[in-house]
Protein backbone atom coordinates (compact mmCIF):
# COMPACT_ATOMS: atom_id res chain seq x y z
CA UNK A 1 0.00 0.00 0.00
CA UNK A 2 2.06 2.96 1.23
CA UNK A 3 6.35 2.71 0.96
CA UNK A 4 8.36 5.09 2.37
CA UNK A 5 11.92 4.62 1.27
CA UNK A 6 14.66 5.75 2.69
CA UNK A 7 13.74 9.50 3.02
CA UNK A 8 15.83 12.24 4.42
CA UNK A 9 13.75 15.57 4.94
CA UNK A 10 15.18 19.19 5.07
CA UNK A 11 13.61 22.51 7.06
CA UNK A 12 14.68 25.55 5.66
CA UNK A 13 17.57 23.83 3.49
CA UNK A 14 19.70 23.81 6.78
CA UNK A 15 17.50 21.59 9.82
CA UNK A 16 17.93 17.84 9.03
CA UNK A 17 14.99 16.08 10.68
CA UNK A 18 14.83 12.96 8.95
CA UNK A 19 18.13 10.85 8.24
CA UNK A 20 16.84 8.18 6.33
CA UNK A 21 13.62 7.12 7.41
CA UNK A 22 11.85 3.98 5.74
CA UNK A 23 8.45 2.03 6.34
CA UNK A 24 5.77 0.38 4.97
CA UNK A 25 1.97 -0.32 5.57
CA UNK A 26 0.40 -3.38 3.78
CA UNK A 27 -2.93 -2.75 2.62
CA UNK A 28 -5.54 -3.53 5.19
CA UNK A 29 -3.50 -3.36 8.05
CA UNK A 30 -2.64 -0.74 11.42
CA UNK A 31 0.98 0.66 11.97
CA UNK A 32 2.34 2.13 14.55
CA UNK A 33 4.55 4.70 14.39
CA UNK A 34 6.07 5.49 17.89
CA UNK A 35 8.42 7.77 19.40
CA UNK A 36 9.33 10.83 21.09
CA UNK A 37 8.60 13.97 21.10
CA UNK A 38 10.56 15.66 19.03
CA UNK A 39 11.89 12.41 17.06
CA UNK A 40 10.11 13.57 13.29
CA UNK A 41 6.86 11.07 13.31
CA UNK A 42 4.64 14.11 12.60
CA UNK A 43 7.24 15.39 9.89
CA UNK A 44 7.14 11.75 8.51
CA UNK A 45 3.60 12.28 7.96
CA UNK A 46 3.75 15.43 6.04
CA UNK A 47 6.44 14.08 3.85
CA UNK A 48 3.66 11.58 2.79
CA UNK A 49 0.83 14.31 2.21
CA UNK A 50 3.07 16.55 0.67
CA UNK A 51 2.10 19.33 3.37
CA UNK A 52 5.49 19.97 4.10
CA UNK A 53 6.45 22.14 1.29
CA UNK A 54 3.93 24.99 2.95
CA UNK A 55 6.16 24.85 6.19
CA UNK A 56 9.88 25.00 3.85
CA UNK A 57 9.98 21.18 3.99
CA UNK A 58 11.41 19.24 1.42
CA UNK A 59 12.13 15.99 0.93
CA UNK A 60 15.56 15.64 -0.18
CA UNK A 61 16.55 12.43 -0.85
CA UNK A 62 14.21 8.75 -1.25
CA UNK A 63 10.73 8.40 -2.35
CA UNK A 64 7.29 7.91 -1.24
CA UNK A 65 5.04 5.18 -2.99
CA UNK A 66 1.48 4.13 -2.76
CA UNK A 67 0.63 1.20 -4.65
CA UNK A 68 3.78 0.87 -6.90
CA UNK A 69 3.09 4.99 -7.93
CA UNK A 70 5.42 7.69 -6.93
CA UNK A 71 3.66 10.59 -4.84
CA UNK A 72 6.38 12.56 -3.35
CA UNK A 73 6.19 14.96 -5.95
CA UNK A 74 2.73 15.35 -5.80
CA UNK A 75 0.54 18.42 -4.29
CA UNK A 76 -1.10 17.56 -1.13
CA UNK A 77 -4.80 17.66 -3.10
CA UNK A 78 -3.34 15.30 -5.85
CA UNK A 79 -2.72 13.18 -2.63
CA UNK A 80 -5.77 13.34 -0.65
CA UNK A 81 -7.39 12.72 -4.06
CA UNK A 82 -5.29 9.52 -4.66
CA UNK A 83 -7.26 7.87 -1.05
CA UNK A 84 -4.79 9.02 1.20
CA UNK A 85 -6.79 11.00 4.01
CA UNK A 86 -5.35 12.41 7.21
CA UNK A 87 -5.96 13.08 11.17
CA UNK A 88 -3.78 15.92 12.13
CA UNK A 89 -2.06 16.36 14.92
CA UNK A 90 -4.16 18.15 17.47
CA UNK A 91 -7.15 17.58 15.70
CA UNK A 92 -6.95 21.08 13.98
CA UNK A 93 -10.84 21.11 13.42
CA UNK A 94 -12.63 24.10 11.66
CA UNK A 95 -13.33 25.73 14.80
CA UNK A 96 -16.38 28.14 13.64
CA UNK A 97 -17.51 25.92 11.26
CA UNK A 98 -20.62 22.82 12.43
CA UNK A 99 -19.73 19.17 13.33
CA UNK A 100 -21.55 18.21 9.79
CA UNK A 101 -19.81 21.06 8.57
CA UNK A 102 -16.38 19.78 9.34
CA UNK A 103 -17.21 16.67 8.52
CA UNK A 104 -18.59 17.61 4.92
CA UNK A 105 -15.03 19.36 4.40
CA UNK A 106 -13.24 15.88 4.12
CA UNK A 107 -15.29 14.93 0.84
CA UNK A 108 -15.21 18.47 -0.94
CA UNK A 109 -12.43 17.37 -3.21
CA UNK A 110 -15.41 14.68 -4.22
CA UNK A 111 -17.67 15.33 -7.30
CA UNK A 112 -20.92 14.22 -5.62
CA UNK A 113 -22.66 17.08 -4.51
CA UNK A 114 -23.36 17.94 -0.53
CA UNK A 115 -27.01 16.26 -1.08
CA UNK A 116 -26.25 13.28 -2.58
CA UNK A 117 -27.23 10.15 -1.18
CA UNK A 118 -23.68 8.73 -1.06
CA UNK A 119 -22.79 11.72 0.76
CA UNK A 120 -25.59 11.21 3.66
CA UNK A 121 -24.82 7.56 3.50
CA UNK A 122 -20.95 8.46 4.30
CA UNK A 123 -22.34 10.72 7.07
CA UNK A 124 -24.85 8.06 7.89
CA UNK A 125 -21.39 5.85 8.44
CA UNK A 126 -19.25 8.04 10.64
CA UNK A 127 -22.61 8.81 13.03
CA UNK A 128 -23.12 4.78 12.73
CA UNK A 129 -18.69 4.85 14.54
CA UNK A 130 -19.10 7.99 16.58
CA UNK A 131 -23.05 8.10 17.47
CA UNK A 132 -22.37 10.84 20.01
CA UNK A 133 -21.43 12.84 16.73
CA UNK A 134 -25.25 12.64 15.53
CA UNK A 135 -26.55 14.30 18.25
CA UNK A 136 -23.57 17.13 18.17
CA UNK A 137 -23.99 17.89 14.41
CA UNK A 138 -24.71 21.27 14.64
CA UNK A 139 -22.90 22.27 17.24
CA UNK A 140 -19.72 24.80 16.50
CA UNK A 141 -17.32 22.55 16.56
CA UNK A 142 -14.34 25.16 18.19
CA UNK A 143 -16.73 24.61 21.55
CA UNK A 144 -16.58 20.63 21.65
CA UNK A 145 -14.46 18.84 24.19
CA UNK A 146 -11.23 17.54 23.24
CA UNK A 147 -12.64 13.70 22.75
CA UNK A 148 -15.39 14.73 20.81
CA UNK A 149 -12.90 16.78 18.89
CA UNK A 150 -11.11 13.82 17.75
CA UNK A 151 -13.89 12.00 16.62
CA UNK A 152 -15.00 14.91 14.27
CA UNK A 153 -11.35 15.09 13.04
CA UNK A 154 -11.56 10.97 12.54
CA UNK A 155 -14.78 11.48 10.81
CA UNK A 156 -13.68 14.19 8.63
CA UNK A 157 -10.67 11.79 7.55
CA UNK A 158 -13.74 9.12 7.07
CA UNK A 159 -15.64 11.37 4.67
CA UNK A 160 -12.66 10.76 2.02
CA UNK A 161 -13.53 7.16 1.77
CA UNK A 162 -9.55 6.93 2.07
CA UNK A 163 -7.78 3.66 1.40
CA UNK A 164 -4.67 4.82 3.63
CA UNK A 165 -5.61 6.97 6.99
CA UNK A 166 -2.38 8.74 8.70
CA UNK A 167 -3.78 9.37 12.48
CA UNK A 168 -1.22 11.73 14.12
CA UNK A 169 -1.51 11.50 18.25
CA UNK A 170 -5.24 10.49 18.14
CA UNK A 171 -4.78 10.10 22.14
CA UNK A 172 -3.37 13.32 22.63
CA UNK A 173 -4.75 15.23 25.99
CA UNK A 174 -7.47 12.70 26.24
CA UNK A 175 -8.37 10.71 29.46
CA UNK A 176 -7.33 7.35 29.88
CA UNK A 177 -10.91 6.13 29.52
CA UNK A 178 -11.62 8.26 26.33
CA UNK A 179 -8.40 6.82 25.17
CA UNK A 180 -9.44 3.85 25.09
CA UNK A 181 -12.78 3.96 23.78
CA UNK A 182 -11.55 5.88 20.62
CA UNK A 183 -8.75 3.42 19.81
CA UNK A 184 -11.56 0.65 19.97
CA UNK A 185 -13.33 2.49 17.19
CA UNK A 186 -10.28 2.98 14.93
CA UNK A 187 -9.63 -0.60 15.26
CA UNK A 188 -13.47 -1.31 14.58
CA UNK A 189 -13.33 1.05 11.51
CA UNK A 190 -10.09 -0.33 10.44
CA UNK A 191 -11.54 -3.95 10.66
CA UNK A 192 -15.07 -2.94 9.16
CA UNK A 193 -13.89 -0.61 6.25
CA UNK A 194 -10.66 -2.40 5.70
CA UNK A 195 -8.84 0.96 5.17
CA UNK A 196 -5.47 0.85 6.25
CA UNK A 197 -3.99 2.95 8.77
CA UNK A 198 -0.45 4.45 9.59
CA UNK A 199 -0.85 5.63 13.39
CA UNK A 200 1.43 7.73 15.08
CA UNK A 201 1.72 7.34 18.92
CA UNK A 202 3.82 8.75 21.64
CA UNK A 203 1.30 6.20 23.95
CA UNK A 204 2.91 2.50 23.18
CA UNK A 205 0.62 0.75 25.23
CA UNK A 206 -2.50 1.63 23.20
CA UNK A 207 -1.03 1.62 19.72
CA UNK A 208 0.26 -1.32 20.24
CA UNK A 209 -3.11 -2.84 21.34
CA UNK A 210 -4.40 -1.95 18.00
CA UNK A 211 -1.19 -2.24 15.45
CA UNK A 212 -0.50 -5.17 13.52
CA UNK A 213 3.12 -3.72 13.04
CA UNK A 214 4.85 -1.02 14.76
CA UNK A 215 7.95 0.98 14.12
CA UNK A 216 9.89 2.84 16.89
CA UNK A 217 11.44 6.16 16.03
CA UNK A 218 14.59 8.43 17.37
CA UNK A 219 15.79 11.48 16.40
CA UNK A 220 14.78 11.26 12.84
CA UNK A 221 15.72 7.61 12.12
CA UNK A 222 13.91 4.23 12.70
CA UNK A 223 15.11 2.17 15.81
CA UNK A 224 13.41 -0.76 16.00
CA UNK A 225 10.48 -2.83 14.10
CA UNK A 226 8.55 -5.60 14.25
CA UNK A 227 5.08 -6.88 14.68
CA UNK A 228 3.52 -5.27 17.10
CA UNK A 229 2.98 -8.55 19.53
CA UNK A 230 7.03 -8.74 19.13
CA UNK A 231 7.57 -5.43 20.30
CA UNK A 232 5.57 -6.12 22.91
CA UNK A 233 7.65 -7.95 24.81
CA UNK A 234 10.83 -6.15 23.81
CA UNK A 235 12.93 -5.55 27.21
CA UNK A 236 12.97 -1.80 26.19
CA UNK A 237 9.36 -1.00 25.47
CA UNK A 238 8.68 -2.92 28.65
CA UNK A 239 10.61 -0.44 30.32
CA UNK A 240 8.36 2.34 28.66
CA UNK A 241 5.30 0.15 29.69
CA UNK A 242 6.31 0.03 33.25
CA UNK A 243 6.11 4.25 33.49
CA UNK A 244 3.13 3.98 31.56
CA UNK A 245 1.44 1.64 34.28
CA UNK A 246 2.40 3.77 37.43
CA UNK A 247 0.73 6.57 35.47
CA UNK A 248 -2.00 5.04 33.68
CA UNK A 249 -2.97 3.65 37.46
CA UNK A 250 -3.58 7.42 38.43
CA UNK A 251 -6.50 7.77 36.60
CA UNK A 252 -7.69 11.09 38.04
CA UNK A 253 -4.17 12.93 37.05
CA UNK A 254 -5.19 16.12 35.71
CA UNK A 255 -2.03 17.90 35.54
CA UNK A 256 -0.35 18.99 32.53
CA UNK A 257 3.02 19.17 33.66
CA UNK A 258 2.96 15.10 34.10
CA UNK A 259 1.29 14.48 31.16
CA UNK A 260 4.39 16.19 29.45
CA UNK A 261 6.80 14.19 31.54
CA UNK A 262 5.30 11.05 30.69
CA UNK A 263 5.37 11.59 26.94
CA UNK A 264 8.84 11.69 27.08
CA UNK A 265 9.12 8.25 27.43
CA UNK A 266 11.65 7.72 24.90
CA UNK A 267 14.00 10.70 24.95
CA UNK B 1 -32.55 67.98 14.58
CA UNK B 2 -35.00 69.07 12.43
CA UNK B 3 -37.83 66.39 13.09
CA UNK B 4 -40.25 66.26 10.07
CA UNK B 5 -36.86 65.59 7.85
CA UNK B 6 -36.37 62.46 10.47
CA UNK B 7 -38.52 60.05 8.85
CA UNK B 8 -37.20 61.10 5.28
CA UNK B 9 -33.59 60.65 6.18
CA UNK B 10 -34.27 57.31 7.86
CA UNK B 11 -35.58 55.69 4.42
CA UNK B 12 -32.82 57.15 2.31
CA UNK B 13 -30.46 55.94 4.50
CA UNK B 14 -31.59 52.82 4.68
CA UNK B 15 -31.74 52.49 1.42
CA UNK B 16 -28.19 53.93 0.57
CA UNK B 17 -26.87 51.65 3.26
CA UNK B 18 -27.84 48.70 0.95
CA UNK B 19 -25.13 49.40 -1.78
CA UNK B 20 -22.49 50.39 1.18
CA UNK B 21 -23.19 47.19 2.48
CA UNK B 22 -22.56 45.19 -0.92
CA UNK B 23 -19.63 47.27 -1.26
CA UNK B 24 -18.61 45.95 1.95
CA UNK B 25 -19.64 42.59 1.55
CA UNK B 26 -16.84 42.42 -1.24
CA UNK B 27 -13.98 43.60 0.71
CA UNK B 28 -15.28 41.14 3.72
CA UNK B 29 -14.96 38.56 1.58
CA UNK B 30 -11.47 38.87 0.37
CA UNK B 31 -10.31 39.85 3.84
CA UNK B 32 -12.01 36.40 5.00
CA UNK B 33 -10.21 34.04 2.05
CA UNK B 34 -6.86 35.77 2.61
CA UNK B 35 -6.74 37.82 5.27
CA UNK B 36 -6.07 40.76 3.21
CA UNK B 37 -7.22 44.10 3.57
CA UNK B 38 -8.32 45.20 -0.22
CA UNK B 39 -8.10 48.52 -0.94
CA UNK B 40 -8.64 48.25 -4.05
CA UNK B 41 -11.82 47.66 -4.02
CA UNK B 42 -13.90 50.82 -4.30
CA UNK B 43 -11.66 51.29 -7.46
CA UNK B 44 -12.87 47.64 -8.88
CA UNK B 45 -16.31 49.58 -7.91
CA UNK B 46 -15.90 52.46 -10.32
CA UNK B 47 -14.53 50.41 -13.02
CA UNK B 48 -17.21 48.39 -13.13
CA UNK B 49 -19.33 51.32 -13.35
CA UNK B 50 -17.39 52.46 -16.32
CA UNK B 51 -16.85 49.29 -17.47
CA UNK B 52 -20.58 49.01 -17.74
CA UNK B 53 -21.04 52.83 -19.21
CA UNK B 54 -18.60 51.68 -21.86
CA UNK B 55 -20.27 48.85 -23.01
CA UNK B 56 -23.54 50.25 -22.95
CA UNK B 57 -22.22 53.05 -25.88
CA UNK B 58 -20.03 55.78 -24.85
CA UNK B 59 -21.38 58.28 -27.27
CA UNK B 60 -19.41 61.17 -25.57
CA UNK B 61 -16.22 60.15 -27.52
CA UNK B 62 -18.21 59.15 -30.39
CA UNK B 63 -16.16 56.15 -30.98
CA UNK B 64 -18.15 53.44 -29.40
CA UNK B 65 -17.80 50.06 -30.01
CA UNK B 66 -20.91 48.70 -28.39
CA UNK B 67 -24.45 49.77 -27.59
CA UNK B 68 -25.67 47.36 -25.41
CA UNK B 69 -28.79 47.53 -23.20
CA UNK B 70 -27.92 48.56 -19.48
CA UNK B 71 -28.81 44.66 -18.34
CA UNK B 72 -26.22 43.74 -21.07
CA UNK B 73 -23.59 46.07 -20.56
CA UNK B 74 -23.78 44.92 -16.38
CA UNK B 75 -22.91 41.42 -17.53
CA UNK B 76 -20.48 42.19 -19.87
CA UNK B 77 -18.84 44.20 -17.02
CA UNK B 78 -19.33 41.89 -14.81
CA UNK B 79 -17.64 39.36 -17.47
CA UNK B 80 -14.56 41.59 -17.72
CA UNK B 81 -14.65 41.90 -13.35
CA UNK B 82 -14.70 38.37 -13.03
CA UNK B 83 -11.89 37.77 -15.35
CA UNK B 84 -9.66 41.30 -13.84
CA UNK B 85 -10.32 39.44 -10.49
CA UNK B 86 -8.87 36.10 -11.43
CA UNK B 87 -5.87 37.91 -13.09
CA UNK B 88 -5.38 39.92 -10.11
CA UNK B 89 -4.95 36.79 -8.40
CA UNK B 90 -2.73 35.08 -10.39
CA UNK B 91 -0.45 37.87 -11.08
CA UNK B 92 -0.44 40.18 -8.06
CA UNK B 93 -1.28 38.55 -4.96
CA UNK B 94 -0.15 34.70 -5.85
CA UNK B 95 3.47 36.02 -6.50
CA UNK B 96 3.61 37.36 -2.93
CA UNK B 97 2.47 34.59 -1.12
CA UNK B 98 4.56 34.39 2.11
CA UNK B 99 5.43 37.61 1.94
CA UNK B 100 4.44 40.05 4.87
CA UNK B 101 0.69 41.03 5.51
CA UNK B 102 1.50 44.68 5.08
CA UNK B 103 3.52 44.50 1.45
CA UNK B 104 -0.14 42.23 0.47
CA UNK B 105 -1.63 45.43 1.83
CA UNK B 106 0.47 48.23 0.02
CA UNK B 107 0.47 45.88 -3.00
CA UNK B 108 -3.48 46.53 -3.07
CA UNK B 109 -2.85 50.37 -2.63
CA UNK B 110 -0.48 49.89 -5.75
CA UNK B 111 -3.36 47.86 -7.49
CA UNK B 112 -5.89 50.71 -6.85
CA UNK B 113 -3.51 53.33 -8.44
CA UNK B 114 -3.13 51.16 -11.28
CA UNK B 115 -6.48 51.12 -11.79
CA UNK B 116 -7.62 54.57 -11.46
CA UNK B 117 -4.19 55.45 -13.99
CA UNK B 118 -5.87 52.87 -16.41
CA UNK B 119 -9.45 53.84 -16.00
CA UNK B 120 -8.72 57.47 -16.79
CA UNK B 121 -6.27 56.66 -19.73
CA UNK B 122 -9.10 54.90 -21.18
CA UNK B 123 -11.91 56.62 -20.28
CA UNK B 124 -11.16 59.94 -19.86
CA UNK B 125 -10.62 61.97 -16.35
CA UNK B 126 -14.35 63.69 -16.87
CA UNK B 127 -17.11 62.78 -15.07
CA UNK B 128 -19.57 60.90 -17.15
CA UNK B 129 -23.43 62.48 -16.55
CA UNK B 130 -24.95 60.07 -19.56
CA UNK B 131 -24.81 56.62 -17.17
CA UNK B 132 -27.69 54.58 -18.96
CA UNK B 133 -29.99 54.49 -15.82
CA UNK B 134 -33.39 53.52 -16.58
CA UNK B 135 -34.76 55.95 -13.88
CA UNK B 136 -34.69 60.08 -14.19
CA UNK B 137 -34.28 61.94 -11.28
CA UNK B 138 -37.95 63.12 -11.20
CA UNK B 139 -38.75 59.25 -11.34
CA UNK B 140 -40.02 59.40 -6.92
CA UNK B 141 -41.98 57.60 -4.94
CA UNK B 142 -44.38 59.51 -2.37
CA UNK B 143 -45.03 57.88 0.70
CA UNK B 144 -47.92 58.67 2.92
CA UNK B 145 -46.40 60.06 6.38
CA UNK B 146 -48.10 62.13 8.80
CA UNK B 147 -45.52 64.07 10.73
CA UNK B 148 -42.82 63.97 7.94
CA UNK B 149 -42.28 66.90 5.94
CA UNK B 150 -45.33 67.46 3.90
CA UNK B 151 -46.70 64.37 5.75
CA UNK B 152 -44.67 62.63 2.43
CA UNK B 153 -41.89 61.06 2.39
CA UNK B 154 -40.54 60.85 -1.25
CA UNK B 155 -38.27 57.70 -2.62
CA UNK B 156 -36.24 58.19 -6.07
CA UNK B 157 -37.24 55.25 -7.80
CA UNK B 158 -33.91 54.67 -8.51
CA UNK B 159 -32.28 54.77 -5.00
CA UNK B 160 -35.25 52.56 -4.37
CA UNK B 161 -34.43 49.71 -7.07
CA UNK B 162 -30.53 49.70 -5.75
CA UNK B 163 -31.50 49.02 -2.76
CA UNK B 164 -33.85 46.17 -3.93
CA UNK B 165 -31.00 44.78 -6.11
CA UNK B 166 -28.25 45.22 -3.28
CA UNK B 167 -30.70 43.56 -1.35
CA UNK B 168 -30.90 40.46 -3.66
CA UNK B 169 -27.32 40.06 -4.68
CA UNK B 170 -26.44 40.10 -0.82
CA UNK B 171 -29.01 37.26 -0.22
CA UNK B 172 -27.27 35.35 -2.93
CA UNK B 173 -24.04 35.94 -1.88
CA UNK B 174 -24.76 34.35 1.40
CA UNK B 175 -27.02 31.59 0.39
CA UNK B 176 -23.78 30.50 -1.80
CA UNK B 177 -21.36 30.89 1.39
CA UNK B 178 -24.28 28.75 3.80
CA UNK B 179 -25.59 26.13 1.28
CA UNK B 180 -23.05 25.05 -1.56
CA UNK B 181 -20.51 22.66 -1.80
CA UNK B 182 -17.63 26.06 -3.00
CA UNK B 183 -19.42 27.95 -0.07
CA UNK B 184 -18.25 25.51 2.72
CA UNK B 185 -14.64 25.17 0.58
CA UNK B 186 -14.54 28.91 0.93
CA UNK B 187 -15.59 29.09 4.85
CA UNK B 188 -12.92 26.19 5.64
CA UNK B 189 -10.16 27.85 3.54
CA UNK B 190 -10.74 30.94 5.21
CA UNK B 191 -10.17 29.44 8.61
CA UNK B 192 -7.09 27.55 8.31
CA UNK B 193 -5.27 27.36 4.75
CA UNK B 194 -2.98 24.62 5.78
CA UNK B 195 -5.91 22.47 6.89
CA UNK B 196 -8.05 23.00 4.18
CA UNK B 197 -5.31 21.92 2.03
CA UNK B 198 -4.59 18.81 3.67
CA UNK B 199 -8.85 17.66 3.53
CA UNK B 200 -8.47 18.06 -0.55
CA UNK B 201 -9.37 21.67 -1.11
CA UNK B 202 -7.72 23.77 -4.06
CA UNK B 203 -6.31 26.49 -2.11
CA UNK B 204 -4.99 28.47 -4.57
CA UNK B 205 -8.61 28.13 -6.58
CA UNK B 206 -10.46 28.96 -4.12
CA UNK B 207 -8.06 32.22 -3.66
CA UNK B 208 -8.83 33.01 -7.47
CA UNK B 209 -12.49 32.40 -7.14
CA UNK B 210 -12.76 34.60 -4.00
CA UNK B 211 -11.22 37.20 -6.25
CA UNK B 212 -13.42 36.63 -9.37
CA UNK B 213 -16.68 37.28 -7.41
CA UNK B 214 -15.31 40.55 -5.13
CA UNK B 215 -14.76 41.51 -9.30
CA UNK B 216 -18.81 40.73 -9.35
CA UNK B 217 -19.93 42.13 -7.10
CA UNK B 218 -17.90 45.56 -6.75
CA UNK B 219 -19.35 45.73 -10.59
CA UNK B 220 -22.81 45.39 -9.14
CA UNK B 221 -22.04 47.71 -6.62
CA UNK B 222 -21.19 50.36 -9.31
CA UNK B 223 -23.90 49.99 -11.30
CA UNK B 224 -25.91 50.66 -8.24
CA UNK B 225 -24.20 53.78 -6.99
CA UNK B 226 -24.06 54.98 -10.91
CA UNK B 227 -27.22 54.78 -11.24
CA UNK B 228 -27.79 56.95 -8.55
CA UNK B 229 -25.01 59.54 -8.90
CA UNK B 230 -23.35 58.61 -12.28
CA UNK B 231 -19.84 57.56 -13.70
CA UNK B 232 -16.81 59.29 -12.27
CA UNK B 233 -13.35 58.41 -11.20
CA UNK B 234 -13.91 59.81 -7.63
CA UNK B 235 -16.70 56.98 -7.08
CA UNK B 236 -13.64 54.74 -5.87
CA UNK B 237 -13.62 57.13 -2.73
CA UNK B 238 -17.03 55.08 -1.87
CA UNK B 239 -14.26 52.65 0.05
CA UNK B 240 -13.87 55.21 2.28
CA UNK B 241 -17.40 54.64 3.46
CA UNK B 242 -17.46 51.28 3.48
CA UNK B 243 -14.24 50.46 5.73
CA UNK B 244 -16.25 51.72 8.50
CA UNK B 245 -19.10 49.24 7.38
CA UNK B 246 -16.28 46.71 7.22
CA UNK B 247 -15.04 47.60 10.83
CA UNK B 248 -18.26 48.32 12.22
CA UNK B 249 -19.49 44.84 11.34
CA UNK B 250 -16.05 43.16 12.52
CA UNK B 251 -13.97 42.45 9.53
CA UNK B 252 -15.21 38.78 9.29
CA UNK B 253 -18.92 38.70 9.10
CA UNK B 254 -20.63 38.94 6.80
CA UNK B 255 -24.07 39.63 8.45
CA UNK B 256 -21.99 42.31 10.01
CA UNK B 257 -21.07 44.01 7.11
CA UNK B 258 -24.40 44.53 5.91
CA UNK B 259 -25.41 46.12 9.41
CA UNK B 260 -22.61 47.70 9.41
CA UNK B 261 -23.26 48.96 5.94
CA UNK B 262 -26.53 50.29 6.78
CA UNK B 263 -25.64 51.44 9.87
CA UNK B 264 -23.56 53.73 8.24
CA UNK B 265 -26.13 54.83 5.48
CA UNK B 266 -28.63 55.49 8.24
CA UNK B 267 -25.76 57.76 10.21
CA UNK B 268 -24.97 59.86 7.27
CA UNK B 269 -28.74 60.56 6.37
CA UNK B 270 -29.77 61.57 9.63
CA UNK B 271 -26.89 63.57 10.42
CA UNK B 272 -28.32 65.55 7.32
CA UNK B 273 -31.22 66.43 9.36
CA UNK B 274 -29.94 68.75 11.62
CA UNK B 275 -30.34 72.29 11.48
CA UNK B 276 -26.96 72.99 12.50
CA UNK B 277 -24.85 73.05 9.26
CA UNK B 278 -21.61 72.17 10.64
CA UNK B 279 -23.43 69.08 11.84
CA UNK B 280 -24.39 68.41 8.41
CA UNK B 281 -21.09 69.11 7.24
CA UNK B 282 -19.86 66.49 9.29
CA UNK B 283 -21.65 63.88 7.39
CA UNK B 284 -18.24 61.94 6.14
CA UNK B 285 -16.89 61.54 9.33
CA UNK B 286 -20.00 60.72 11.62
CA UNK B 287 -19.69 56.97 10.80
CA UNK B 288 -15.65 56.72 11.79
CA UNK B 289 -17.16 58.39 15.22
CA UNK B 290 -19.53 55.82 15.91
CA UNK B 291 -16.74 53.44 14.00
CA UNK B 292 -14.72 54.56 17.26
CA UNK B 293 -17.41 54.52 20.03
CA UNK B 294 -17.98 50.73 19.15
CA UNK B 295 -14.74 49.29 18.83
CA UNK B 296 -13.99 50.95 21.98
CA UNK B 297 -17.11 48.94 23.58
CA UNK B 298 -16.65 45.57 21.27
CA UNK B 299 -13.16 45.51 20.03
CA UNK B 300 -13.93 42.55 17.70
CA UNK B 301 -16.29 44.78 15.90
CA UNK B 302 -20.71 43.99 16.73
CA UNK B 303 -20.61 40.81 14.36
CA UNK B 304 -16.79 40.24 14.76
CA UNK B 305 -16.20 36.20 15.31
CA UNK B 306 -14.41 36.08 18.83
CA UNK B 307 -11.21 33.54 18.41
CA UNK B 308 -12.23 29.96 19.68
CA UNK B 309 -9.86 29.12 22.15
CA UNK B 310 -10.19 25.67 24.36
CA UNK B 311 -7.20 25.49 26.82
N1 LIG C 1 8.67 23.87 10.06
C1 LIG C 1 9.76 23.47 10.75
N2 LIG C 1 10.92 24.15 10.64
C2 LIG C 1 12.01 23.74 11.33
N3 LIG C 1 12.05 22.69 12.15
C3 LIG C 1 10.93 21.96 12.30
C4 LIG C 1 9.73 22.32 11.62
N4 LIG C 1 8.78 21.43 11.96
C5 LIG C 1 9.37 20.56 12.81
N5 LIG C 1 10.66 20.88 13.02
C6 LIG C 1 11.60 20.16 13.88
O1 LIG C 1 11.68 18.83 13.45
C7 LIG C 1 11.79 17.94 14.54
C8 LIG C 1 10.72 16.86 14.43
O2 LIG C 1 9.44 17.46 14.57
P1 LIG C 1 8.11 16.61 14.46
O3 LIG C 1 6.99 17.56 14.59
O4 LIG C 1 8.16 15.77 13.27
O5 LIG C 1 8.20 15.71 15.77
P2 LIG C 1 7.17 14.67 16.36
O6 LIG C 1 7.85 13.36 16.40
O7 LIG C 1 5.89 14.73 15.64
O8 LIG C 1 7.00 15.22 17.83
P3 LIG C 1 5.70 15.32 18.76
O9 LIG C 1 5.48 13.98 19.35
O10 LIG C 1 6.08 16.32 19.80
O11 LIG C 1 4.57 15.78 17.90
C9 LIG C 1 11.69 18.77 15.78
O12 LIG C 1 12.97 18.96 16.29
C10 LIG C 1 11.13 20.09 15.32
O13 LIG C 1 11.63 21.15 16.06
MG1 LIG D 1 4.03 15.35 16.14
Amino acid sequence: MLKVNNIEVVYSDVILVLRGVSLSVESGQIVALLGANGAGKTTTLKAITGLLRTQQGKVTRGSIELEGRRIDRLSPDGIVRLGVAQVFEARRLFSHLTVEENLLTGMLFRPESLRSPAVRNDLEQVYHFFPRLKDLRRRTAGYLSGGEQQMVAIGRALMARPRLMLLDEPSLGLAPLLVQEIFEIIQRINAESGVSMLLVEQNAAVALQIAHHAYVMETGRIVLDGPAGQLMENADIKEFYLGLTQLGERKSYRDVKHYRRRKRWLG
Amino acid sequence: MNWPLVPQQVMTGILNGGTIALIALGIVLIFKASEVYNFAHGHLVMLGAFLTWWFAGAEERGGELFNLPLWAATLAAVAMAMLLGLAIERFILRPMTGQPVLAIILVTLGLAQFIEGGASILFGAQPKSNFPTPFSPSDVIRIPFPGAFNDTIILKQSLVASFLVAAVASALFILFFQYTKTGLAMRATAENHDVAQGVGIRVSRIFALSWAIAGVIATVGGVLLATVTGVSLNMATVVLIAFPAVLLGGLESFAGAIVGGLIVGLSQALVQASRNIEVRNSAEIVPYILLLIILIVRPEGLFGQKRIERI
